[in-house]
């Protein structure tokens, strides 16, 4: 027999094994195909940073309707709702404590008077600035809703003087892309992204190293099959795993969360793969280190971490200290997010994505020689 | 060709400072069952390792299989079986999957793997079994396919490392029965074990230790020519006590515990030990100690590797 014969006998004898094997262990099966699809789902749900029925305090000092207006605005826009109202400053202060309001609103006394008398009135607002994100999104919308409040006002007072009322400045928005800026369009092809990684880097860490913990490598390497051969035959598996998973995790996007894919799933596809090129080869140079399933496990957790902290995926890079966008740029899921997103979202092709193929193309590559070279000088 | 299966010439290796082998030669011839023993840290699993071609020697040779281990370790490996004390197939295949696994990885087609798995299935008597999971059978059950699957692309020799370790009299029993038909089939057989029974079973012995080939030959040989003493067996009723008076006796060599009897090396001349066993004698009666048998005995493989332990530690601690 020739050796590509050989080698492709012995490839599918590994891989066959590996299906095998993978039938009858229940949990692997879980971890290979339900854990991606629930991963999806869950964070699909709570990696959503829209403000919605915020739970609002009042302390209504005032009590005219004027102060009730304002009120109404809040609650008729959705984002805001009057979960109790107190009689007194300490109360208010007393709720946002203890976390039932994570608002409060102040209107003192004479609100409607001095706005009738045609002299300034106040509100006060206290945010909860625990979550510093969402604080943020709060304090632009109680902000709006109040400006928009006061514009009216003012324009009431010009028509009953006999001005015509008149905004001298006014802001056309067009949000591209989102038009709606529902951030769940945006997290869950981040998470798409997160779901593959892990999943495709803790099955292949555990596939050499299950042979170790076991013994059965032993038996292995006394025979003539060559490390390129076991490497094959192992990752050949968990690619088409992956590829399936690309296929799942695509649905229950689409089909469960209703995200547009405004571009081609083939080029969503077919970059997924070049992707898993770095994931296997990370998930295979942790399985040369490491002796046992429970290390490579902890290597693998230990790595991912910072990884999804410094992809981008949670916080944009632009926002980071210039030293660690630099590091970023060693991240493999950098690119592999921004080509989701972008794909998701902007219905890109590959003339605005080839930066970032270019770059995973060359990480996948070096990564993966390098694990396969560093698993040879180890078994071989 | 007349090169026998397994030669090595001044093999050795180094880990370190540490010498794990020491100029190690042996050759086994075609057919053999040659029995590998010494203690465990001696340098067994070493020199099998090497020979196997897992292993670079620091220095030396060896040819197995008419290939060279340093230089041509793939037609080493194509060549041989090799099977470990550790049981090492896949426990969650059945064992006719583990058959066809191997039979792949050793690259028999379908059509020879087809023919060699009924012949292993006979051989091992593992009929009826092919499609059980390996995990529920019995150690020795698993040891039969274990040694099945190693030999699945009929190598020249076959390296066993302990295959018995830990497998209950019977299924040992049979196990030996296997390699007997193999060897007869024209497989050489290189086994370590450190079970002196098994040891008189082989056609040739080699006894390393510490890294060193310390005798070689047919047990008989080795019997013949390597007891420089004579063993006397006692047995009494107080054989601690009786070991302490023997001792610090004239004339003796080694006296150590045999299970309850008392084995006592003499290193008089022989033709003189019916005098010591007479001074033994008395010297138990006269500290009131019954004697109920006293008599020479013809040295076992173990006696003899416990002598030739005692000698080389005698000499290492003379350098």
């Amino acid at each position: 027999m020739n050796k590509r014969k050989i080698f492709l006998l012995r490839v599918k004898a590994i891989a066959r094994k590996e299906f095998i094997q993978l039938r009858r262990d229940r949990r692997m099966l879980f971890i290979a195909f339900m854990a991606p699809i629930i991963q999806l789902t869950l964070f699909g749900y709570a990696a959503t940073l829209d403000v919605k029925s915020v739970p609002v305090v009042v302390c209504d000092m005032d009590q005219s309707m004027q102060s009730r207006a304002i009120l109404n605005d809040l609650t008729a826009s959705g984002y805001f709702v009057i979960q109790e109202r107190e009689p007194s400053i300490r109360d208010v202060r007393k709720s946002i404590d203890e976390n039932r309001a994570m608002v409060g609103i102040v209107i003192p006394e004479g609100l409607e008077r001095d706005i009738n008398g045609g002299r300034k009135a106040h509100i006060q607002t206290i945010i909860d600035g625990s979550n510093a994100i969402y604080a943020t999104m709060v304090r632009s919308y109680l902000e709006r809703i109040v400006t928009n409040r006061a514009l009216e006002l003012s324009a009431d007072e010009m028509s009953k003087n006999g001005i015509k009322p008149f905004t001298p400045l006014d802001i056309q928005q067009r949000v591209w892309y989102n038009p709606t800026l529902k951030s769940r369009d945006f997290m869950v092809p981040g998470v798409f992204a997160l779901v593959l990684m892990i999943i495709s880097t803790v099955l292949t860490s555990m596939a050499i190293v299950k042979e170790k913990e076991r013994g059965t490598i032993e038996q292995l390497i006394v025979t003539p099959i060559k490390p390129i051969e076991l490497i094959a035959g192992k990752l050949l598996p968990f690619a088409i795993i992956s590829l399936i998973d690309i296929t799942l995790v695509t649905m229950v996007a689409v089909f469960w969360f209703q995200i547009p894919l405004h571009g081609s799933f083939i080029l969503l596809f077919l970059l997924s793969a070049l992707f898993m090129l770095t994931t296997l080869g990370l998930g295979l140079l942790i399985s040369t280190v490491s002796k046992t399933q429970q290390q490579a496990m902890l290597i693998s957790m230990l790595l991912i971490m910072p990884i999804i902290l410094l992809s981008g995926v949670m916080s944009p890079i632009d926002n980071m200290p210039v030293a660690v966008q630099y590091f970023t740029l060693l991240i493999p899921l950098r690119y592999f997010i921004v080509i989701v997103r972008y794909i998701f979202m902007k219905g890109s092709g590959m003339s605005i994505l080839w930066p970032d193929t270019l770059a995973l193309a060359v990480f996948g590559v070096v990564l993966f020689l390098l694990s396969v070279s560093r698993f040879n000088k180890r078994i071989g | 060709m007349t090169q026998p299966p397994v030669q090595a010439v001044n093999l050795r290796r180094m880990f370190g400072d540490f010498v794990a082998v020491d100029n190690i030669t042996l050759s086994v011839e075609k057919g053999e069952v040659f029995g590998f023993l010494g203690p465990n840290g001696a340098g067994k699993t070493t020199t099998v390792k090497m020979l196997c071609g897992l292993l670079m020697p620091s220095s030396g040779s060896a040819q197995v299989a008419g290939f060279d281990i340093a230089t041509q370790p793939d037609d080493v490996k194509s060549s041989i079986g090799y099977m470990s004390q550790k049981f090492s197939l896949y426990s969650d295949l059945t064992v006719s999957e583990n058959i066809d696994f191997f039979g792949n990885i050793y690259g028999l087609d379908n059509s020879r793997l087809k023919l060699r798995k009924e012949e292993i299935i006979k051989l091992t008597g593992l009929d009826g079994k092919e499609h059980v999971i390996t995990s529920t059978l019995s150690v020795g059950w698993k040891q039969r396919l274990a040694l099945g699957c190693s030999v699945i692309h009929e190598p020249r020799i076959l390296f066993l490392d302990e295959p018995t370790a830990g497998v209950d009299p019977d299924s040992r029993r049979m196990f030996w029965d296997l390699i007997y038909s193999l060897a007869q089939k024209g497989m050489t057989m290189f086994v370590t074990t450190h079970y002196m029974d098994e040891a008189e079973n082989c056609t040739r012995l080699g006894f390393i230790y510490n890294g060193k080939m310390v005798a070689s030959g047919t047990p008989l040989e080795i019997k013949r020519t390597r007891m420089t003493g004579t063993i006397i067996e006692i047995d009494t009723d107080a054989p601690s006590d009786a070991l302490k008076l023997i001792k610090p006796m004239e004339s003796m060599d080694e006296v150590s515990f045999f299970g309850r009897l008392i084995h006592a090396v003499t290193t008089a001349p022989a033709g003189t030990a019916d005098r010591t066993i007479k001074n033994i004698g008395q010297l138990l009666q006269q500290n009131g100690i019954t004697v109920n048998r006293i008599n020479t005995i013809p040295p076992s493989l173990e006696d003899i590797f416990i002598s030739l332990i005692k000698q080389e530690d005698r000499q290492g601690g003379h350098q």
